[in-house]
């Protein structure tokens, strides 16, 4: 996912980070970086320096001030994967998200919003904890955090217009992310600021993205934004974070290639026992035949262009489109979520690949179905996350299998 | 091009071949000295009158001692081949060429694979470490391709081409039915084939071979050595092997309908042994059904039929066992079983017994008598990146 946001935040790849920090609370690895697999898959400079931010979700800020902290632009990719007790609330307020900013100044690329104010604030307190062999937090009773984020989120945000010598009444839109819901609605509504510039934390669409959620909030807020506007993001984690923005010009003629509101439009419904076996919390029945052995590693970095970048003899697959030429459905064979769906694609550039379909219907695929990549982990071995493209269907631009309206 | 063959230099003089299927109660020694047993009392030799070995065996064992031991050779050079899925011919190749070469008087060709130790369903190709950018897809999912792929191109209906396909496993289950070695005996309704739940594409289970142990084994000497052992002897009329190179994958030109390697081979193999009709010249086939689109294709492939008309044959019923080209007349891999290592050596121990008219009537090709000539085909691998073998034997 955080390629993914990565990708579309580089957009055409005419301008490139001088750093990339990642951030999440659900990484593959401790100890080695995660950032240099999403390094690898942008296919960015060996100079280009890749960190993580790791574990907490106030991380994500951790990660923009790291950026905004530095010599040139940064890519800040914040992603994360939420889990909950089957039954519980968190299982049903959580969600699974990505979202990435470039920074940098009008060198680097059009500056869409301009920093106008940054504060933080730390307090140690302890409303959620999760050890960190675990895949879910425990939470303190709820009032007691809500009495600690609500203050601390209106002292950021005086802090933080006061930087911008500007009032409550200026801002045309506010973010308030952070895990404890009540918290961050309490602080939102207790702003001053008007509820229709409070920005919709699409809870009950796409649920809690935990480290993800200031970026992902700020994006889909930026959406819709016009010249001039003035945007507070305030993260409530374990003190407050608050980021004040003025919208420029330059956001009438950026055009994403997805919106959030987009692809929140085009959601697939997933069985609560698939949602559950990949979460690891239900084990299915695996197939009577062996797993797949783990990626050699020395044999990875000989190939980590095409693995991680998937450079292509004739060109950058990753960046092109292809044309299904053949496919078959596979019901015998290893997948975390079965069963493989696999086609044959010809790239625009004239090279073939044989390569799995991902975020796809069986019965939705055809010879001459379009479909472009997308940087998965196909299988977790002996510890060795095994990363590399899938195909899908192109959702935008050309037309639909299934009927569908393109935007 | 300088394939000379080694056209009647060669011939086989004795075979054998265990009962393919789940073997539970015999290990891979056991299944070679039975094929191996069997051989050497088909050919009237003992096992130190054999000079050479060559043993296929895909993964069920590694090196010559894997023969030496159950076998108890003594001071005999054994050499283990492996090439995926045509092992078994490849072991037969080799032992001819050696006798061709006059190293050796008499050399044993011995296939085996003991496959249901491991306890997984299909075929597993043992993992060589890689960087976990290839395909995990299983054979039956590789093939399966195919279908769609043809039906495209030659604008067959793709429920009828489903019929079609049943039709060749039904044939190969009704000719194995018949066949007391053959792992399958039982005769299976192309409608019933149908109806199965598809695993892998439009595939279901009964599109698959058999996975089977097994074992099955075959001596050659000179030609003119021949009479010596057996009045009836197989002349070696042509071995032919392509390694493909896996540009199929990779070449946008590709499509799905043939296998480039097969129809190479095939060319290769007639030259050598100057076949110009094999439709009318060869009295029957044994070729790779590892799975229904498989040997759809290879009737073209082999040229058997023109391109685009297999499907038509199939249901005239022109490669039953009574018509006019027979093929997999022992129920092919379909229904005889696949003991990976052993099948190559399996298509020849049913040439052995259907040109010397050694099949019992009741299952005895309608060409039996008129022809003299056999074919048998092995491969290994997938549509764009296999190896095919395509050999040819006759009794004059």
């Amino acid at each position: 996912m955080g390629v993914e946001a990565a990708r579309r935040a580089l957009g055409d790849r005419q301008v490139l980070p001088r750093d990339v920090w990642f951030a999440t609370a659900a990484p593959t690895y401790l100890d080695k970086t995660n950032a240099a697999a999403l390094h690898a898959a942008l296919r960015l400079d060996r100079d280009v320096a890749a960190y993580d931010a790791l574990g907490s979700v106030r991380s994500a800020f951790g990660a923009l001030a790291a950026g905004f902290s530095g010599p040139a632009s940064a890519l800040v990719v914040t992603s994360d994967v939420r889990f909950g007790l089957p039954g519980g609330t968190e299982e049903s307020s959580s969600g699974d998200g990505a979202a990435a900013v470039l920074l940098g100044d009008d060198s680097t690329a059009p500056v869409l919003a301009e920093v106008i104010g940054r504060t933080s604030l730390t307090e140690e307190f302890v409303d959620r904890w999760r050890q960190p062999s675990l895949p879910t937090s425990q939470l303190w009773e709820e009032r007691f955090g809500e009495t600690r984020y609500v203050p601390l989120a209106h002292e950021a945000l005086t802090r933080v217009l006061k930087q911008a010598r500007l009032e409550v009444g200026d801002i045309s839109a506010l973010v308030v992310a952070g895990l404890h819901e009540r918290a961050c609605a309490a602080a939102a509504k207790q702003s001053g600021v008007a509820p229709e510039r409070i920005v919709d934390r699409l809870g009950s669409v796409i649920g809690n993205v935990g480290v993800a959620q200031p970026l992902l909030l700020l994006a889909s807020s930026l959406e819709g934004s016009e010249p001039g506007d003035v945007v507070v993001l305030l993260g409530l984690a374990d003190g407050a974070d608050a980021i004040a923005l003025r919208v420029t010009e330059a956001i009438t003629a950026y055009r994403p290639r997805l919106t959030v509101g987009t692809q929140l439009g085009r959601g697939a419904p997933v069985s609560y026992g698939r949602f559950l076996s990949w979460r690891g919390s239900l084990t299915l029945e695996p197939p009577r035949r062996p797993e797949p052995a783990r990626p050699s590693s020395s044999a990875a970095a000989r190939n980590a262009e095409w693995k991680f970048g998937l450079v292509g003899p004739a060109g950058v697959l990753a960046e092109q489109r292809g044309t299904v030429a053949t496919y078959t459905v596979d019901r015998l064979a290893y997948s975390p979520s079965p069963p493989i769906v696999f086609a044959v694609v010809d790239f625009d550039d004239g090279t073939r690949l044989p390569v799995e379909l991902t975020d796809v219907d069986a019965e939705e695929v055809a010879i001459g179905t379009r479909v472009e990549m997308t940087f998965r982990r196909l299988f977790v071995a002996d510890g060795i996350a095994n990363y590399f493209w899938k195909g899908r269907p192109v959702r935008d631009g050309a037309p639909r299998t299934d009927g569908r309206t393109e935007e | 091009m300088s394939s000379h063959g080694i056209c009647d230099r060669v011939a086989i003089v004795g075979v054998g071949c265990t009962h393919f299927g789940e073997r539970w109660d015999l290990s891979l020694d056991d299944l070679i000295r039975q094929a191996a047993g069997e051989t050497f009392a088909s050919a009237g030799v003992t096992k130190d009158d054999v000079d050479a070995y060559w043993f296929g065996t895909a993964q069920s064992g590694m090196s010559g001692i894997t023969v030496a031991r159950p076998l108890q050779l003594v001071d005999k050079p054994v050499t283990r081949v492996e090439n995926y899925c045509a092992t078994g011919s490849e072991a037969l190749r080799q032992a001819a060429y050696a006798v061709a070469s006059g190293a050796y008087d008499v050399a044993m060709a011995i296939g085996a694979e003991k496959v249901k130790d491991s306890g997984y369903q299909g075929l597993n190709a043992f993992p060589v470490p890689n960087d976990g950018t290839q395909r995990t897809l299983t054979a039956a999912a590789m093939f399966s391709m195919v279908a769609p792929a043809y039906a495209k191109r030659y604008g067959v209906d793709e429920d009828e081409l489903r019929g079609v396909l049943a039709r060749i496993a039904s044939k190969n289950h009704a000719n194995g039915a018949l066949n007391p070695r053959a792992q399958f005996r039982k005769p299976v309704s192309a409608e019933a084939i149908c109806n199965m739940p598809a695993v892998a594409g439009r595939l279901s289970v009964f599109d698959c071979a058999g996975v089977a142990d097994g074992a099955a084994a075959a001596i050659v000497v000179r030609a003119e050595d021949a009479h010596r052992y057996t009045d009836k002897p197989l002349l070696i009329k042509a071995l032919s092997f392509v390694a493909g190179n896996g540009s199929g994958l990779a070449d946008p030109g590709y499509d799905y309908t043939h296998f480039p390697e097969v129809a190479a081979s095939a060319v290769d193999a007639y030259r050598q042994a100057g076949i110009t009709d094999p439709r009318a010249e060869l009295a029957m086939a044994e070729v790779h059904d590892c799975f229904t689109p498989t040997e759809l294709i290879l009737t073209e492939d082999l040229g058997f039929c023109e391109r685009g008309t297999a499907w038509k044959e199939v249901l005239a019923g022109t490669f039953d066992l009574d018509g006019a080209l027979p093929v997999n007349p022992d129920g092919g891999l379909k229904s005889f079983g696949h003991p990976t290592g052993a099948s190559g050596l399996r298509m020849i121990y049913e040439a052995w017994l259907q040109l010397r008219g050694e099949a019992p009537p009741e299952r005895r090709i309608a060409t039996y008598g008129k022809r003299s000539k056999a074919l048998t085909h092995n491969l290994g691998g997938y549509p764009g990146e296999m190896v095919s073998f395509v050999g040819i034997f006759g009794t004059d």
